[in-house]
């Protein structure tokens, strides 16, 4: 039937495609992590990552770092979003404002906050032209851990919240706008025509948001090392340790399969607990 | 609907010239993880290349893309890359594809260098194209605190942690800086200059007593280090914010701050211990991969870069040194004069104690470098006990010595088979 | 219009203090994302020394030494060309292949949708560089390497799950009824896409081809392996920025960052037009 094979041609290409171009390279660099050299199946490059002392530090920093980020930036993107929604004049320019970390990418990031936190930067040059300290602050070094990991949350914030924006934003645009009008006659308050139309509706793009931002923040890697320097291990980084310092292609394919695990496995559950309804759907 | 076609002209450009791409160099392509800022790049195309006839193309690159683009044009079999410059420590694990150089003229070329080319084959690997060391700078300002008696051009270990107390006392600040940033390389340190300098080893006595006090020696002279030293890679910097005032590192990452303030800065050899002044070569070679287009013209580009006066021009623009005999004109850069006086001072002493790099490791050198960096940030950073520390890594560093069959090399004594950790 | 409400409603007391808290935010946020910029902008041309002074001015002596260097640096000019066609490339070949695919998902239940939709997004999960060697083995092997096209093609990869998803989600908050409408007044299916569904969704369909311009400008590994010739400035600047002198870390940073906000500004009407449903 017709509309019945529709749907797999109108995915055939970009199908083909991914098969090429993704899926061929994954499974060659991902059979590494389960093969040795002879051809056996074996677990020891799982079981060498699982041991060794950096992975569960890794581990958990990176879950952290994305656990302090996303959420964060999916509300800082809809407090922006109703902004720039309740906005009569200037919008475009805000807009634009807002969104230019879009074209910045995190190794350019690492530098100008680097500039910021590093302890003859900006923000040490500014705290003590206002006399607030005597001397400069080194918030960067190794036994401040906890002031490293909030400059990496605000780069990281600064850097990625313009995707969730724009994703945000142009949900919000689809909102058919009677669904406010009706509300306004009922004498809905504004914070319950957010709750009640706004958030429901905008579901779909909600889920697309964080489902890219959580997968990306489990990548987070230019950032942390401009930042954190060594301080702060994180999966991507051992991934690139593994790979080009240690030369062990089957350890660090391992590291990248547990991070593709754990990103599907948050990708699995965001699609689960945003899911819209059938027949609900406008 | 005039962007769309626009984009489409575009677009068509783009393929076209893609397809047109493939038939124009012939210039040898010399693909380097050293000298891959965009400041040496420059020198090396203008001043260092411009005069090779054939023509090269120098391409600087971090050595993640570095290895990934040769080991795939080694696994396809063909490729574009003529001559490979990078650490001796990048060659090890490429060995299997390298050509062999034996048949190349090498008089006047550093003949310790020679053999460390070979990789522990019978082959010339690589060629030695130039070379560095750690020594250390100081801002004249720290003099004035140095302790009594000490002199700075023959320092201690003790003298130095004393020297950097003095500093922290007097300005409230840690003024010692240690590159144990991300790309610091700090391997090299303990392997070359606080081993040795402790237990006249780097290997076989990994765990001993001696070892022992070293580590704890070090942790000692961390409490006067600047703890944002998690994040330098390079002290010309630190050095030049006045951040730090006295520092370790490579010759090449401190020529920014001799070259731009040569009055305030000196340089001087690394600290002794008990058994003497250790200290290491870092030694950058340029090799020929198999799958080389143009065997011949990379051989040329490396006799070209072999020659006193292409080494002399190197130095100026990557602040590395000659592997060849030369006579340095008087004219070079303060850094050059500054590191130079202190290697001098360093490879002089009464108590030199030079150590090699590790050979003869295969594709296990980087696990080798990860013992000692795994060992300074779990005792230094961590905080773990140095015993504890030392016999964990030294089953890593064992097991690794056997998987590889590496015998022991300077300042380790020689070994049948596999160096021995005791 | 909710907008429109929202202001009308000014007259209260609750609300102008609304009005303060809302002006507040909006210039709160303009400054946390342009201070940043606006200090990059200072070290870029400020003079080396002053780059690593201390304490530093907010207001330094304009020093253009550092942005000239990279101005006169041979070779960008054409890194720039290259960068400019692949993005160009990865723009028109990421929306032409992911729109279709976000139609489909957001309109039909099938099997392996979901499937499909998991395998687009592991593209973005797994680590880039570790793919890079393969895919470079296989480019040599048949021609690719070195070529507009061939890393066009691979940043293509990284911004499909954009333009999947973002183009899935735009249909997705298209009512179908408007298509039924369509169909019932004498479209057939791809009458009433081009006619009613496609004038709606282009802004965003422009939107999404921005995000594959900028993420195919910032890809700097696989352009460091895959291409010689044809690099891209990223790849051209950044290989050693890491290890550049600090005042040519930060103008170097500057130099890639400009071309990009500028790129925005242009295609601004673009990205914002998605405005223009809203008002609809």
């Amino acid at each position: 039937m017709y509309s019945r094979k529709l749907p797999y041609l109108l995915l055939l290409p970009s199908a083909l495609f991914l098969c090429v171009f993704f899926l061929y390279p994954f499974v060659l660099v991902a059979w590494q992590a389960f093969v040795t050299d002879t051809g056996e199946l074996t677990s020891e490059y799982f079981m060498e990552m699982a041991t060794h002392w950096k992975f569960n530090t890794a581990l958990i920093n990176t879950l952290l770092l994305a656990l302090a980020v996303v959420p964060f930036q999916i509300v800082l993107a809809l407090y922006m979003a109703t902004l720039v929604n309740g906005m009569k004049r200037g919008r475009d320019l805000i807009l634009y404002i807002w969104t230019i970390p879009l074209g910045i990418s995190d190794l350019a990031a690492g530098i100008i906050w680097l500039a910021i936190f590093e302890q003859t930067g900006f923000l040490n040059s500014f705290m003590q032209s206002l006399g607030f300290i005597e001397e400069p602050i080194g918030f960067l070094g190794y036994q401040n851990k906890g002031t490293i990991f909030v400059a990496i949350m605000l780069a990281e914030i600064w850097r990625a919240t313009a995707i969730v924006l724009v994703i945000l934003v142009a949900g919000m645009g689809l909102i058919p706008k009677e669904y406010y009008e009706a509300a306004e006659v009922f004498g809905a308050s504004r914070w319950k025509q957010f709750t009640r139309i706004t958030l429901p509706m905008l579901k779909p793009s909600l889920q697309t948001a964080m489902i890219l931002r959580v997968i990306l923040a489990f990548e987070v890697f230019a950032v942390v090392v401009a930042l954190g320097g060594t301080n702060l291990p994180v999966l991507m980084g051992e991934i690139y340790t593994w790979q080009y310092d240690l030369r062990d292609s089957s350890v660090a394919a391992a590291y990248a399969l547990v991070v593709l695990a754990i990103s599907i496995g948050f990708t699995l559950l965001i699609m689960w607990g945003l899911r819209t309804p059938k027949g609900a759907r406008v | 609907m005039i962007v769309r076609k626009s984009l489409l002209t575009l677009a068509l450009a783009a393929g076209l010239s893609a397809l047109g791409a493939s038939a124009a160099s012939a210039e040898v392509l010399f693909w380097s993880t050293q000298g891959n800022t965009v400041e040496e790049s420059q020198a090396m195309r203008d001043q260092v290349l411009s005069g090779f006839e054939a023509g090269a193309d120098f391409q600087g690159s971090e050595s993640g893309p570095w290895i990934t683009r040769i080991e795939a044009e080694l696994q396809a079999g063909s490729g574009k890359i003529g001559v490979l410059g990078s650490l001796h420590g990048s060659f090890i694990s490429l060995s299997d594809g390298l050509a062999d150089l034996s048949d190349m003229d090498t008089t006047g070329v550093n003949s310790t260098f020679l053999e460390l080319g070979k990789l522990g084959t019978d082959e010339q690997k690589y060629i030695p194209w130039m070379q560095a060391t750690y020594i250390m700078a100081a801002n004249k300002k720290a003099l004035e605190h140095l302790p009594d008696g000490a002199d700075v051009m023959a320092l201690t270990y003790d003298q130095l942690i004393d020297w950097a107390k003095n500093m922290a006392d007097a300005t409230g600040s840690n003024k010692f800086g240690f590159p144990a940033g991300p790309k610091g390389l700090k391997h090299r340190f303990f392997q070359g200059y606080l081993y040795p300098s402790y237990t006249n080893s780097m290997v076989s006595q990994f765990r001993s007593p001696e070892a022992e006090e070293a580590w704890n020696k070090f942790k000692e002279l961390w409490s006067y280090t600047n703890p944002g030293s998690t994040n330098f890679s390079f002290m010309q910097e630190q050095l030049l914010t006045d951040e730090v005032w006295v520092a370790f590192d490579h010759t090449a990452r401190l020529a920014d701050a001799f070259n731009q303030r040569p009055d305030d800065f000196i340089g001087f050899p690394a600290p002794a211990g008990p058994t003497g002044r250790g200290f290491m070569p870092v030694v950058v070679g340029i090799g020929v991969p198999s799958t080389a287009p143009d065997m011949e013209g990379a051989k040329e580009l490396i006799s070209y870069l072999s020659q006193p006066e292409t080494q002399i021009a190197t130095l100026r623009a990557t602040n590395f040194f000659p592997v060849v005999d030369v006579e340095l004109p008087d004219d070079m850069p303060p850094a050059v004069q500054l590191s130079g006086a202190a290697i001098a001072a360093m490879s002089g002493a009464d108590d030199a104690n030079p150590g090699l790099l590790p050979v003869g490791l295969g594709d296990l050198g980087g696990k080798f470098n990860a013992v000692y960096v795994d060992s300074f940030e779990r005792i230094v950073l961590g905080g773990q006990d140095v015993r504890e520390v030392l016999d964990d890594q030294a089953d890593t560093l064992r097991a690794l010595m056997e998987e590889a069959g590496a015998p022991c090399w300077a300042p380790d004594v020689a070994s049948d088979g596999p160096c021995p950790v005791e | 219009m909710s907008h429109k409400t929202q202001v009308n409603g000014t007259v209260n007391g609750q609300s102008t203090w609304h009005r303060y808290l809302f002006t507040g935010s909006v210039i709160m946020l303009c400054l946390w994302v342009l201070v940043p910029i606006y200090l990059l902008l200072v070290n870029t041309f400020s003079a080396p020394e002053a780059v690593s002074a201390f304490p530093k001015k907010a207001f330094p002596d304009i020093n253009t030494e550092s942005v000239e260097f990279f101005i006169k640096y041979s070779g960008v000019a054409q890194a720039l060309w290259s960068s400019i066609k692949v993005a160009t490339v990865t723009m028109i070949l990421s929306i032409s292949l992911g729109a279709p695919a976000g139609y489909a998902l957001s309109r039909f239940d099938f099997t392996g949708k979901e499937t499909f939709r998991v395998l687009v997004l592991m593209t973005r999960a797994f680590p880039l560089p570790l793919l890079a060697l393969p895919l470079a083995v296989m480019y040599i092997k048949v021609g690719l390497d070195d070529s507009v096209l061939g890393l066009a093609l691979v940043h293509t990869m990284l911004a499909l799950p954009f333009a999947v998803l973002i183009t899935y989600s735009l249909f997705s908050g298209i009512p179908i009824e408007l298509e039924e409408a369509a169909w019932t007044l004498g479209c057939n299916r791809l009458q009433a896409f081009v006619k009613v569904i496609f004038p709606l969704v282009l802004p965003g369909i422009a939107a999404s081809a921005i995000f594959a311009f900028v993420i195919s400008w910032n890809e700097v590994f696989a352009a460091a392996v895959l291409t010689i010739e044809h690099r891209t400035l990223p790849a051209f600047l950044l290989q050693g920025l890491g290890n550049a002198p600090l005042h040519l870390k930060f103008a170097g940073g500057a130099v890639l960052v400009l071309p990009a906000l500028l790129f925005i500004f242009l295609v601004r009407k673009y990205l914002f037009s998605m405005w223009g449903i809203a008002n609809r």
